[in-house]
């Protein structure tokens, strides 16, 4: 339930998120009087096919989706915050492939629209911390990726999963100088890969992915740094080893592999102690697992976290 | 160009920086994380501010800019002033005078303790800009605590090094400016019939 054209739009046509939330509590109203979904493009219809599934409920602002979608860390576009949405803009998704590889009963290349259409989206509303030290909420769009594992049919053997981003400098002017060792790569372990958390995402804000927010597909892991949220993926790639991934490559004794978020554990040049919140102004206190420990800290039962970073 | 006109054109072009910062925060233009924005803005100008510091000797010694060395204290200070911003950021919006956190960062940062020295260091030398202190102290005395500042412009080029992830285009850029401007000291100087200018009496002319 994607409209297909996503630079067809203004911000200033989106819908502000006060405005949205209204628009999300009248959509569970709605859904509770057996209000039919509404097939087409518009915004109002496009968020009444998604079934909305709140992750951190309404307490929490949403972080505006100006700065949701102007403020961005995405290599491949330029190291600046607001390089992505200025670079970003002609960046060509369409047609897109992903090919799945690896310890998978059957390996194959499926068109995006294989892998977007069948599932529902659901609205999914996540807390976003940067290893940097900053933090958003958004109202993504997307579904579990266990959805495309159970899919895929890994084998026995498979235990990693490891993403990739496109590369292709010719539309990704950051890819032309050596920042990081391209093409970005990141992975999870299977059963963090299939924990209904991660996140496929193909939306925001009731929207198509914009560009710089790692269109057309990108995952979302809420529990963990920012950066373990690969966009753009071309690859996925089942195995029994654990990936080499792009800034644990770039800095190891900067990002671990998991980067789950962590207050106790410090990026050895600031503290992960606090956060700001974009929009606020003094540091609010990071939570372990960025609040979401209650769902996914069995993950990690035995594990030093501060070996395993 | 009169004395005057000069020392209001360097004063003018020092407080730029700030008025446009100023002028953005007023029109809500700090973008989407307005403390990084501030943090990250004066930063810059502090090193900016330090390097055409660094400059005018060269200039005034290679180029025969010798007009310029009147100007180099204010482009200090300016210098200073930057520095005092972005650590007053740094305190006030980034830290909100959490005086135990801050005084963790400075110990525990490596980058960010070369940056706090980097702003100690500044100190004596807005402190002794004076004509009033030159006299103090005596020119000799004088300069050589001012040769202070070069120590401040590696510590500033350290500190930003230090502070981007990964994308060190930048830093290496300043880097190699101080380099040059540093090296452009050991240069020796050439004899030269005394010439009009003051500069033989003026002690902060020297160096």
């Amino acid at each position: 339930m994607l409209i297909q054209n996503p630079a067809d739009f203004r911000s200033s046509e989106v819908t502000e998120e006060r405005v949205y939330l209204d628009r999300r509590a009248f959509m569970r109203l709605a859904a509770g009087i057996g209000a039919a979904t509404v097939a087409g493009a518009s915004l109002p219809d496009l968020v009444a096919g998604v079934t909305p599934r709140p992750g951190i409920g309404d307490e929490e602002k949403l972080t505006p989706y100006e700065a949701v979608t102007g403020y961005n860390n995405f290599y491949e576009f330029g190291t600046g915050k607001e390089d992505p949405a200025k670079n970003a803009g002609r960046f060509v998704t369409k047609p897109w492939t992903i090919s799945v590889e690896g310890l998978v009963e059957k390996p194959a290349t499926y068109d995006v629209d294989e892998l977007i259409f069948p599932y529902t989206h659901e609205e999914r509303v996540y807390r976003l911390r940067c290893v940097e030290g900053w933090s958003m909420v958004i109202p993504w769009l997307g579904f579990s990726l266990s959805n495309w594992i159970d899919r895929f049919r890994p084998t026995n053997q498979a235990r990693y999963v490891e993403f990739t981003t496109l590369y292709d400098p010719e539309q990704m002017p950051g890819q032309r100088r050596s920042v990081l060792d391209w093409p970005y790569v990141e992975g999870l372990r299977l059963d963090e890969a299939m924990h209904p958390l991660t996140t496929v995402v193909v939306g925001v804000y009731g929207r198509p992915l914009p560009n710089q927010n790692g269109a057309p597909v990108r995952l979302i892991m809420p529990w963990k740094y920012g950066f373990k949220s690969i966009k753009s993926i071309v690859k996925i790639r089942f195995t029994d080893r654990q990936p080499t991934t792009s800034w644990n490559l770039a800095a190891p004794n900067e990002y671990g592999f998991f980067a789950n978020v962590n207050p106790d554990v410090d990026h050895p040049r600031w503290s992960q102690a606090k956060e700001r919140r974009i929009g606020e102004f003094r540091r609010r206190k990071t939570l372990p697992f960025n609040g979401y420990g209650d769902e996914i800290a069995h993950l990690y039962q035995g594990m030093d976290l501060r070996r395993y970073f | 160009m009169s004395r005057r006109l000069g020392q209001l054109l360097v004063v003018g072009l020092g407080l730029a920086p700030l008025t446009w910062l100023a002028i953005r925060a007023l029109r809500g233009d700090l973008g989407v994380d307005p403390v990084e924005t501030l943090s990250q803005v004066s930063g810059d100008w502090t090193l900016r501010f330090l390097l055409v510091t660094l400059a005018i000797t060269p200039a005034s010694r290679f180029l025969g800019l010798n007009r310029l060395i009147r100007h180099r204290r204010t482009v200090g200070l300016t210098a200073f002033g930057y520095s005092v911003f972005h650590f007053t950021c740094f305190v006030w919006l980034d830290q909100w005078f959490v005086w135990a956190d801050i005084v963790a960062e400075i110990a525990e940062r490596l980058w960010i303790t070369i940056g706090f020295a980097t702003l100690l260091l500044l100190i004596p030398l807005a402190v002794t800009s004076t004509n009033g202190m030159v006299r103090r102290l005596g020119a000799r005395r004088w300069r050589r605590l001012h040769r202070l500042v070069y120590l401040a412009g590696v510590g500033g080029v350290m500190h930003y090094w230090w502070a981007v992830k990964a994308d060190t285009r930048v830093p290496l850029v300043y880097g190699v400016i101080l380099a040059v401007l540093l090296m452009a000291r050991f240069i020796p100087k050439r004899r030269r019939s005394p010439v009009r200018s003051s500069s033989a009496a003026d002690p902060m002319a020297q160096e």
